[in-house]
């Protein structure tokens, strides 16, 4: 179809390609939490398909333009056919062209469900106001609990039973997968295969009240061996510390009533409304992926929960004596 | 120009002799002229109204842009403090829920009430004060949602509400309620509005405008107006459910005692899917108007263009799943919706490529309205086909609820109905008051309008697949979402400043800097175009073709000559010709309301009630309830007069009557809609039952021992079908003038009905149910309140019978009042039958 460039001064098409190619930049930088740096095989298959999708619709988008601006510019004696731009336009070619683009979509659809008969390793997550719980399901022995951190081996699919318990979250890893809802009644089904290790964020995909934008986790993807030395160290319980210093740390957690929401293995807290804190200081981030992990935002954090994310169930315990917050911040730091 | 020349021209064979008796006119005039002063608010008339109501809905839009505005400035960099998360929250709930029921309904609907009677020639939609009492309880509820956010109790839990974080746990208080109050209103003037709608276009049209000739705007809102009968019920249902479930703690949604957070997916979305089509079928029709006109020449396909606004309105029933593809329902349900959810895009297609003809075809004129729909073609066609993309199972789990739903939706709502709105203000603006917008101005609005938009929502597309879910007040600066925020920040600004110039152009042209305009300057071929006073026009043409005025040149001069139909006001007040709905062949001449308190007042003291319930002033909130249906009566009283005069000529040798009763009627029509949206509210309770029983068949009663007694069910049944009876009796004995029966009649049919929901009540009462305690109390309680709630409105409709009947106003040859009393009874009969078998049969055949 040939344009009639000289009076053609609206240039859609290259915007949108500007728009794009500014896009794709942008892409290549960061790849944590995006669709388009696939990690796992659910979102590379998602991608190759979404490029299907961007590249056909770009074509179809152009071609309709070009077609309108030739509309609107040439003259009508010369524009060709009439009805038959309808019939065939609208009628003949979206039905061929959807019709592949559904047998396409079956076949993605299968290959994702297929996936997920054979899992390594499931893991119970349940999402909360504003935090995860998370459940490794172990086959031998009972179920090792952590929280706002899921770690996995490459290579392996894993099993994900998704949860709520309060309000309806959603479980977003996009780099590793689509997302799926957690609803209150409802156990939901996603499997994560994962190719490389790294690390990869998500985030609660569906509005959960106040601090919905501060509800985010990480998925560590370790080697396989490396994951089951990873599962040993965890189950191991944890001592009150040799260290005077984590030793007093340790006992302010007690002091201070920690234990009425939080557990840690092998100790006397054993309450699960808050997160479990066993492992606490190995993870990547604190306040379900809001803030980075080391003793200063610890400290901020125990001190100043409520101003830090409001609304969130952590009272701010900005009574606590210095030394005390500190011994309490080093201890959960050495907790890995 | 002299009636004379026109009438030798052109008077053989035109419906009307001329000349003309020259106090025709002059009583035309009188009967209809609008009321002056403080007393506009009395005014009913459907250009006032119109233009008040499109008014309203433009403030709403700004109110609702400004806030849009606040959240892109806090979004424009990561970590912002300019809005705490409090605020944020409920800024987008408020943003959301404005656009979508404060601004995108209303608005179609409002050009709807002021298009529709001017491309029919009709003098007024059939229900005026309807109309009237719609926009004035949805001026009173809007102004009173957007008053939240100054007492910091604004909603905050997203424009679709989902609960259980929006039930009474996870949101105490009354926010949740004022989103309730908003939402409320709008079913109301939605509800009056397509039975405006429906009834205006399939009785009120000019003779010999057949279907087949009907202008393909009003196909557009008649379609629209049928979702609205099929689709708003669901929400209607839905937000009753939770309101009750709030307020009394009924579990509907709450899972642990056998609720299930999803029925409102499914309710919302039945209802929120059709929802999208309500806003973009009339934005479609003012394009398939415009094109034409603008490119001089017919709508190409206009009969396949009208089998795909049928067809759109028929697949849109069947998508709603798609906005639930995340919710783990099985992958075979999900393929079904999403072949569906694509198969709606062929309808889209058609209507695309008819335009794209058309202008092809024809010689296009460069106005404002054109520019607007060139962008709207861009927008829309781009966003169409995002809508594909999330139509794919696999990709919709990427992209839903991150900010490529966001684009898309924007796309598709602000390509699919904003421009073409704006370009229809451009286009239609002369037909106001026969003056012009400024070219000028206007394409500066439209360029800073084009470009904002897709510099603000191209980039989000993106920023969604890039990570960033929607509904977040911050986010970390560390994702490369960084410079994609900024750049749609700074595109917000400009497309707001391209409404910001259009804004300031109307109020330049209201303000009397006035461009006087030609009749009809676009050379348009509708009736709509012809020159037309509060009266409308002088005389209602006679059609017989889609574009009436370039098929007769002169009609426009015949028709002000006053030599077609009705050149006059022959009873000596307001009234238009009813004609037959698919011929379009004069039935009789309806007398029309005019100015009244009644319909204002009512507005305003519905839209007291409903506040008063918001802030749970329960035991005041009656004082307006009362007053509200007291004024509704009083503006009634004086409506169904009787055939007080003899059949009238209205030309071409038509001699109608005034008056006509039975399925003729125009009112008998309006109940048939209301009890068709009635019957689909009722259809989605019985749904809600069966849903939650699927769910938690576990909470329903296993055998007989904890049901009432068949001897409850028995004595249910034989009171409905009493009930029935009685009104039945008293129909036959009103067609014999026996009064006394009548009454009597009446009278048992109501007694009998307030038994049957009594002791549906007490039956279960009996057994010892509670409704906070499972879903299946819940539900049984529902159905049973559903009915009283039925048997109270017919306790006023009947009591207002009697009334009439006693001061001689209803007798067999004036029956209108009671035909729609009895609609209503016979209705509440079916229903309470259908109920009563559901609630006690079920649980024992299946528990």
């Amino acid at each position: 179809m040939a344009l009639p460039q000289r009076r053609n001064r609206r240039k859609h098409p290259l915007r949108f390609g500007w728009l794009f190619l500014a896009g794709l930049l942008l892409v290549a930088c960061d790849g944590r939490q995006s669709a388009f740096s696939p990690n796992g095989f659910n979102a590379r298959e998602i991608l190759f398909t979404s490029w299907v999708l961007f590249v056909g619709g770009a074509a179809i988008f152009v071609f309709v333009m070009a077609l309108a601006a030739y509309a609107v510019f040439a003259r009508g004696e010369r524009f060709p056919g009439a009805r038959a731009w309808v019939i065939g336009g609208g009628i003949l070619f979206p039905v061929v062209t959807l019709t592949a683009l559904q047998v396409h979509e079956f076949g993605l659809a299968r290959r994702l469900v297929t996936l997920g008969e054979t899992p390594a390793l499931t893991v119970e997550v349940t999402g909360n106001m504003w935090w995860w719980d998370v459940l490794y399901r172990l086959p031998d022995g009972e179920p090792l609990r952590s929280a706002n951190e899921i770690v996995i081996p490459a290579g392996r699919p894993v099993e994900l039973l998704v949860k709520a318990g309060d309000v309806i979250h959603s479980f977003w890893v996009p780099s590793l997968a689509g997302k799926m809802d957690m609803i209150p009644g409802h156990v939901n089904r996603l499997t994560l295969l994962a190719e490389k290790p790294g690390t990869y964020r998500g985030q609660c995909a569906e509005y959960c009240g106040a601090q919905h934008a501060l509800m985010a986790f990480e998925v560590v993807v370790e080697p396989a061996e490396r994951f089951d030395t990873w599962l040993t160290d965890q189950r191991r319980p944890v001592q009150r510390p040799l260290d005077a210093f984590l030793a007093r740390g340790y006992d302010t957690f007690f002091s201070y009533g920690c234990q009425s929401c939080h557990a840690v293995r092998g100790t006397p807290a054993v309450s699960t409304i808050g997160p479990d804190l066993s492992g606490v200081g190995g993870r990547q981030s604190l306040g379900a992926g809001s803030f980075g992990n080391n003793v200063g935002t610890f400290a901020g954090w125990i001190a100043s929960a409520q101003h830090l994310k409001p609304g969130n169930a952590m009272p701010s315990f900005n009574i606590m004596d210095g030394e005390d917050l500190r011994a309490l911040s080093a201890w959960l730091e050495s907790l890995k | 120009m002299s009636s004379q020349d026109t009438g030798r021209t052109s008077s053989r064979s035109l419906p009307s002799p001329l000349p003309r008796p020259p106090e025709e006119l002059a009583t035309l005039k009188r009967v209809w002229k609008a009321p002056q002063g403080f007393r506009l608010l009395t005014a009913v008339n459907n250009n006032i109204i119109g233009v008040m109501y499109i008014g309203t809905a433009l403030l709403f839009f700004v109110l609702a842009g400004l806030l849009a505005l606040a959240m892109r400035t806090q979004l424009a960099v990561p970590e912002n403090n300019l809005l705490d998360h409090d605020t944020y929250n409920q800024f987008f709930t408020v943003h959301g829920t404005a656009m979508m029921f404060l601004f995108a309904v209303p608005v179609v609907e409002a050009i709807g009430v002021y298009l529709i009677p001017a491309m029919l020639a009709a003098r007024d939609l059939p229900f005026p004060r309807l109309s009237a009492f719609a926009f004035w309880a949805y001026f009173f509820g809007g102004l009173s949602f957007f008053a939240s956010l100054l007492f910091d109790a604004a909603p905050d839990g997203g424009w679709f509400m989902y609960p259980p974080l929006t039930s009474y746990e996870f949101s105490p208080g009354i926010r949740a309620d004022f989103w309730l109050l908003g939402i409320g209103f709008i079913e109301i003037s939605a509800i009056a509005g397509a039975i405006e709608i429906v009834v205006g276009i399939l009785r009120t049209r000019p003779p010999g405008m057949t279907l087949d000739k009907l202008p393909i705007y009003c196909w557009s809102m008649l379609i629209m107006a049928g979702m609205i009968i099929f689709g708003f019920p669901a929400v209607i249902l839905a937000t009753a459910l939770l309101e009750i479930e709030r307020a009394f703690h009924w579990p509907f949604f709450i899972a642990e005692r056998g609720g299930d957070p999803l029925l409102w997916q499914h309710l919302f979305w039945f209802f929120g899917h059709p929802e999208v089509y309500i806003i973009f079928l009339p934005g479609a029709g003012l394009v398939s108007m415009m094109v034409p006109t603008l490119a001089r020449y017919p709508l190409v396909g206009h009969n396949l263009v009208v089998l795909a606004l049928v067809g759109t309105g028929v697949f849109s029933f069947g998508l709603w799943v798609h906005h639930m593809f995340t919710t783990g329902i099985p992958p075979l349900s999900l393929s079904f919706f999403s072949a569906a959810s694509m198969a709606v895009a062929v309808p889209s297609g058609i209507q695309v490529f008819a335009w794209i003809a058309t202008l092809g075809k024809g010689r296009v004129q460069w106005t404002v309205a054109t520019h607007f729909l060139m962008g709207f073609l861009f927008i829309f066609v781009l966003g169409g086909l995002t809508g594909v993309m999330v139509a794919v199972v696999p990709f919709d789990w990427q992209a839903h609820d991150s900010y490529f739903i966001v684009a898309h939706l924007h796309y598709v709502l602000i390509g699919g109905m904003v421009f073409p709105l704006f370009g229809a203000l451009y286009h239609w603006w002369p037909t106001l008051k026969n003056t012009m917008l400024s070219e000028r101005l206007g394409r500066w609005a439209f360029w800073l309008m084009f470009i904002g938009f897709n510099v603000t929502f191209f980039p989000m597309h993106i920023t969604g697949l890039m990570g960033m879910p929607r509904r977040v007040y911050t986010y970390p600066g560390d994702l490369g979402w960084n410079l994609l925020n900024m750049v749609s920040t700074v595109g917000a600004f400009v497309l707001a400043l391209g409404v910001l110039i259009v804004l300031v152009d109307m109020a330049r042209d209201v303000l009397g800097r006035v461009r006087r305009a030609a009749d009809n300057p676009w050379n348009a071929g509708t009736l709509e175009w012809i020159p037309n006073e509060s009266y409308a026009v002088r005389s209602i043409p006679y059609v017989t073709g889609l574009y009436p005025l370039w098929e007769n040149p002169n009609l426009s001069r015949e028709v002000q000559s006053g030599a077609h139909f009705l050149p006059g006001a022959p009873t000596d007040r307001r009234e238009t010709i009813v004609t037959s709905p698919i011929e379009s062949k004069p039935q009789y001449l309806m007398p029309m309301p005019g100015p009244h308190w009644g319909h204002f007042l009512a507005g305003l003291f519905t839209a007291a009630h409903f506040l008063c319930l918001t802030v749970q002033l329960y035991w005041i909130s009656l004082v307006p309830a009362v007053l509200a249906i007291a004024s509704v009566l009083w503006w009634l009283w004086g409506l169904d007069k009787g055939e007080d005069h003899p059949p009238q000529d209205v030309g071409g040798g038509w001699r109608i009557p005034v008056y006509v009763q039975g399925p003729v009627n125009h009112s008998w029509w309006a109940m048939v809609v209301l009890m068709l949206v009635d019957g689909t509210a009722f259809a989605c309770l019985i749904f809600t039952y069966l849903f939650l029983w699927t769910v938690s068949p576990d909470v329903w009663p296993s055998g007989a021992a904890s049901l009432p007694g068949l001897e409850w069910l028995g004595g249910g049944l034989a009171l409905w079908v009493l009930s029935g009876l009685a009104i039945l009796w008293a129909s036959r004995s009103l067609g014999r003038n026996k009064h006394w029966f009548v009454r009597i009649g009446l009278l048992a049919a109501i007694l009998l009905a307030v038994a049957g929901s009594v002791l549906e009540i007490t039956g279960q009462i009996g057994t010892g149910l509670k409704g906070a305690e499972s879903a299946y109390g819940a539900v049984t309680y529902m159905l049973a309140a559903w009915q009283a709630f039925h048997v109270a409105v017919l306790l006023i409709m009947i009591g207002y019978t009697l009334a009439r009947s006693f001061c001689g106003l209803i007798y067999a040859e004036r029956r209108v009042t009671f035909d729609n009393t009895m609609l209503f009874a016979l209705y509440t009969v079916a229903q309470g039958l259908i109920a009563l078998l559901l609630v006690h049969l079920f649980p024992r055949l299946f528990g």
